[in-house]
């Protein structure tokens, strides 16, 4: 074990220094969940299967708009996997914690 | 919402519900899925173990191979990453099958990831047979004779320190089990060094196994489309999950939802058996007789001291008895 640690003696840490270094995210990893709005039919399938609540849909068929609550939310890629047209995409993005509860509701609206 | 009850094993919980549900709606999961299942749940076994041993060391004070079991633990953990998308609830198992493909050039990079983990735990687990510090520490503590083990009902790598073979992965096969030829690992020290020992050697078991099912990973698909609500009925899965047999129990009424819905975690199963470890022990010894059995669960670390002369009764956290296991181990084996 001292042959090991003094081979560890001079080499850099492990770790990385995270505020200042970040990792690049693995390819094909599910991060926050993303609308493409223009997509959406409304067809309501990932509000009906989240597992925890976490999509809220308001108005139907094409005028669809949704509020996504990213504290709720399990990232279990359920959204994603149902959604007829793709609208719904999995983002690389892993830095998910907010000050306080209004950042955590995201809201995709049509223009 | 399965794989929350638990944060290291999430994919036998999910194994385990996908073989109940499964069972009840009378559906199949194609070879391919149950290949990439196995795979994912020989990674969650690789990555639970070596997390335990990292445990193990600094629950014994050697807070040095805790570090670099844990470092290298990270080469599995981005395994599982790129294999799955997450690295801890994978998300992998759906109803019929899996959610993701492994594609070839996924393959190459967990085949050279394991060969380089293998590499690392050989070494600890050298470390673990000759360090001196590791055998004081775990040799001849936390004994647990196979009679005991039976009778309290112990389970997973636990029962098989103290020399009983059984593992549901070789008694009653589910996923690809019964396609790949593996050894089943036992020891009969029946001490926390076996248990040790015990892990180490399923870790470098569970290699073999992923390298197996990687070069025979069959062609076709990796789902069947089920129907969205499950049909009356009732049905008990069983799943070798890192610390033990795992079982879940579901009884369903003809709607989405289940009507009863039971889970017996492999910690339950291990919990009476720290009973019979402890008995002749020192305290000193329960942090790492406690650990021993990799017990899954937050406040169990606290129990009430009572010393009967005196009349006096206190309460140690976790963290106190550790810092007295480390003093009074100090003090024993310094000469006076």
């Amino acid at each position: 074990m001292v042959k090991e640690l003094l081979k560890h003696l001079f080499k850099k840490p492990a770790t990385l220094k995270y505020p200042f270094e970040k990792r690049d995210p693995t390819r094909g990893m599910r991060g926050r969940p993303v609308w493409d709005i223009e997509r959406c039919v409304g067809c309501e399938l990932c509000v009906k299967d989240c597992p925890s609540g976490a999509i809220e849909m308001f108005g139907k068929g094409s005028k669809a708009e949704f509020k996504y609550h990213l504290e709720r939310c399990v990232f279990c890629g359920w959204c994603e996997e149902v959604c007829p047209t793709n609208a719904i995409m999995s983002s690389e993005d892993y830095e998910l914690a907010r000050q306080n509860m209004a950042e955590m509701i995201i809201e995709f609206k049509r223009q | 919402m399965i794989e929350r009850i638990c944060g290291l094993c999430s994919h036998s919980h999910t194994t385990c519900y996908t073989q109940v549900i499964e069972e009840i709606l009378d559906v199949e999961a194609p070879p391919r899925a149950e290949f990439i299942r196995t795979i994912i749940a020989e990674l969650e076994r690789i990555h639970s173990h070596s997390l335990w041993i990292g445990l193990a060391a600094h629950e014994i004070g050697f807070d040095t191979l805790f570090m670099y079991v844990w470092r290298d633990r990270e080469i599995i953990m981005d395994l599982l990453e790129l294999i799955s998308g997450k690295r801890i609830h994978h998300s992998m198992n759906t109803i019929g099958g899996v959610d993701r493909d492994i594609a070839p050039e996924i393959i190459n990079r967990t085949k050279k990831g394991l060969e380089s983990f293998k590499e690392r735990m050989e070494y600890y687990r050298k470390i673990g047979t000759t360090e001196r510090t590791v055998l004081k520490r775990t040799a001849q503590i936390g004994i647990l004779h196979p009679g005991d083990a039976i009778a309290l009902c112990a389970v997973g790598p636990t029962l098989r320190a103290s020399g009983i073979k059984h593992d549901v992965r070789a008694d009653d096969p589910y996923i690809a089990y019964d396609e790949i030829p593996f050894n089943v690992i036992t020891y009969d020290g029946c001490d926390v060094l076996s248990r040790l020992l015990t892990r180490f050697d399923e870790v470098l078991e569970s290699v073999n196994i992923i390298r197996y099912a990687l070069d025979h990973l069959p062609e076709g698909k990796t789902r069947v489309k089920v129907r969205r609500w499950v049909p009356e009925g009732e049905a008990i899965g069983r799943v070798e999950a890192p610390r033990g047999e795992l079982i879940h129990y579901a009884k369903t009424d003809g709607t989405t939802k289940p009507n009863r819905y039971k889970v017996r975690t492999p910690t339950l199963g291990n919990l009476p058996s720290v009973c019979e470890m402890l008995i002749g022990g020192y305290i000193a010894d329960i942090p790492i007789v406690l650990a021993g059995i990799d017990p899954c669960f937050a406040c169990a670390d606290r129990m009430i001291f009572i010393e009967e002369s005196k009349d006096k009764r206190w309460v140690w956290s976790g963290e106190e008895l550790r810092r007295h296991a480390k003093e009074w181990h100090q003090k024993e084996s310094s000469p006076p």
